[in-house]
């Protein structure tokens, strides 16, 4: 099976095509030029799948697991390059990189056995573009610097970290009653601990506050972030649980991660996929 | 006996409660539910059967009870963690362990409003709240405070998996997804706390090197490992779940 199929065409040419918004969005990462403007489209608002690829998976347990795969694969070749790329410095950066690469090859592995395992052909790896079309260098290949190029890194991966955690939930209730929901969920605390990790790396709290992307993240990064606000849990308003700190918007939003759909997962995974 | 500083609050509005009773699965929407807890200064709900030892119950209450549990603890843990904070303590620890105390009062308080729904009323099914012990711990020395805080958030989140695949009902298991990354999260924080710079934040020890998976263990090993802490003075029991 094809990603691109998987994917139903979402490729990054059908998203960077006709759009019109022109902000500066990856100011704070520096190397706009004239292909500043491919990357205007925010992540995850570009192309909305037409053909509602997650209603046909809405409730198959086989799609929900060839989404975490690509998710994976996109994870396991990030870090990858990340840790070839000789952006990261020594000491903390590098050991944390190794040890997520270390997990999100194992994921992908396990992924692909267990798709095998239940006779299902997992998705091919697609290709990927890191630089979404040269916007980004986040390893220096075309000379950004290193100081850049490693603003970049972070960024990226926290971005992709807090929508692997987001997407993983999103996917849990197609898992329900199937086998292969209690890995779903052992990979989804990784991802989340993952995710705590590279954000205090990069200054943050490990956990989200509000809808806040956070310090430094571009602007093309907030779908990652939106619906994080919510307080509706159960059909309860957490806020009203109680007086004082704990119930505060913050503390509130911060306590329970929020889900994200198929299609926003895809839509985020498919700025970063080149089709061949 | 010890008791927490920190008032276990029932949801302000009847409506709020009424809408909750829309989660569906335990619930069913009726009239006159909770009426006893409506105080809001009863901390103390009801108290287990007469002569009986709680027992958390099956299916999604029993999880949902089981989950109320593990959430006293993390809450009751951090509130005396942050009434006294030990000294030395550096402004990101401060920071990071003032959120976690919120983020568990937060879902102690959401369990405690999710059954207090689900039950609709027969608190007799609703776990009781939970006195606390922590015996020779010592709340002024840094290293067992965060060794426990990271020992409790670890327990969290193999909890959560595990029981996911107990839950029948997809809205609990969404929530519960949305609470075990945060217990994750948590998890990272705390490890990375304790040795900086290194790959303990999802270290070797707790996910699987060769898979990638976290732990996910049944309720029967969380709480036997819960229970030889002798942090929980009350008893209680979980015959129906595995």
């Amino acid at each position: 099976m094809n990603i691109i199929n998987f994917l139903d065409d979402f490729t990054t040419s059908s998203i960077l095509e006709g759009k019109t918004s022109r902000r500066d969005i990856f100011g704070t990462l520096g190397t706009l030029g004239k292909k500043a403007a491919m990357a205007a489209v925010p992540l995850g608002l570009a192309a909305m799948p037409k053909k509602t690829y997650a209603q046909s998976m809405n409730t198959d347990p086989v799609g929900a697991l060839q989404l975490a795969l690509t998710l994976e694969y996109l994870e396991d070749e990030f870090y990858d390059l990340a840790l070839q790329s000789g952006v990261l410095p020594s000491g903390r950066p590098e050991t944390v990189y190794m040890q997520i690469s270390k997990h999100e090859q194992a994921h992908v592995d396990f992924l692909i056995a267990g798709l095998e395992g239940a006779g299902v052909t997992p998705v091919s790896k697609p290709t990927f573009d890191f630089t979404v079309g040269g916007t980004f260098d986040p390893f220096n290949d075309n000379g950004v610097g290193q100081e850049t190029a490693y603003a970049q890194l972070l960024a990226l991966a926290q971005a992709f970290e807090d929508t692997g955690v987001r997407a993983y939930k999103g996917q849990a209730g197609n898992l329900l009653g199937s086998p292969f929901l209690t890995a779903a969920l052992q990979i989804h605390s990784v991802e989340a601990r993952h995710a705590s990790e590279i954000r205090r790396l990069r200054g943050l709290k490990g956990w989200i506050t509000g809808n806040e992307r956070g310090a430094g993240m571009p602007d093309a990064t907030q779908p990652v972030y939106n619906g994080e606000e919510n307080v509706m849990q159960g059909g309860l308003d957490v806020t009203t649980l109680g007086s004082g700190a704990a119930f505060s918007m913050d503390a509130s939003t911060e306590a329970y991660d929020e889900a994200l759909s198929g299609d926003d997962a895809v839509a985020i995974a498919s700025l970063f996929i080149v089709e061949e | 006996m010890k008791k927490t500083t920190i008032k276990v609050h029932q949801p302000k509005s009847f409506n709020n409660r009424r809408q909750f009773l829309k989660l569906g699965g335990l619930a069913v929407a009726g009239t006159g539910l909770l009426m006893a807890c409506s105080n809001d200064d009863d901390q103390n709900m009801m108290p287990p059967p007469e002569g009986g030892i709680f027992d958390l119950g099956e299916g999604d209450l029993g999880v949902l009870n089981y989950a109320y549990a593990l959430e006293q603890l993390e809450a009751d843990f951090y509130t005396k963690v942050v009434n006294s904070f030990y000294a030395n303590i550096t402004d990101e620890e401060r920071q990071v362990l003032t959120d976690l105390y919120y983020h568990e009062v937060n879902h102690r308080d959401f369990f405690n409003a999710a059954i207090s729904a689900a039950v609709e009323g027969n608190t007799d099914l609703m776990l009781p709240t939970l006195e606390f012990d922590y015996g020779d711990l010592d709340f002024s020395n840094r290293a067992q405070v965060l060794g426990t805080a990271k020992v409790l958030e670890d327990t969290g989140v193999a909890a959560y998996n595990g029981a996911g695949r107990l839950i029948s009902n997809p809205d609990y298991l969404l929530i519960a997804g949305k609470i075990v990354s945060v217990e994750a999260r948590h998890a990272s924080a705390i490890r990375t706390l304790i040795n900086p710079n290194s790959a303990d934040f999802a270290g070797d020890d707790v996910v699987t090197v060769d898979t990638g998976l976290d732990a996910a263990l049944d309720p029967s090993d969380i709480l036997a490992a819960v229970s030889a802490t002798g942090f929980i003075k009350t008893e209680f029991t979980a015959n129906n779940l595995p």
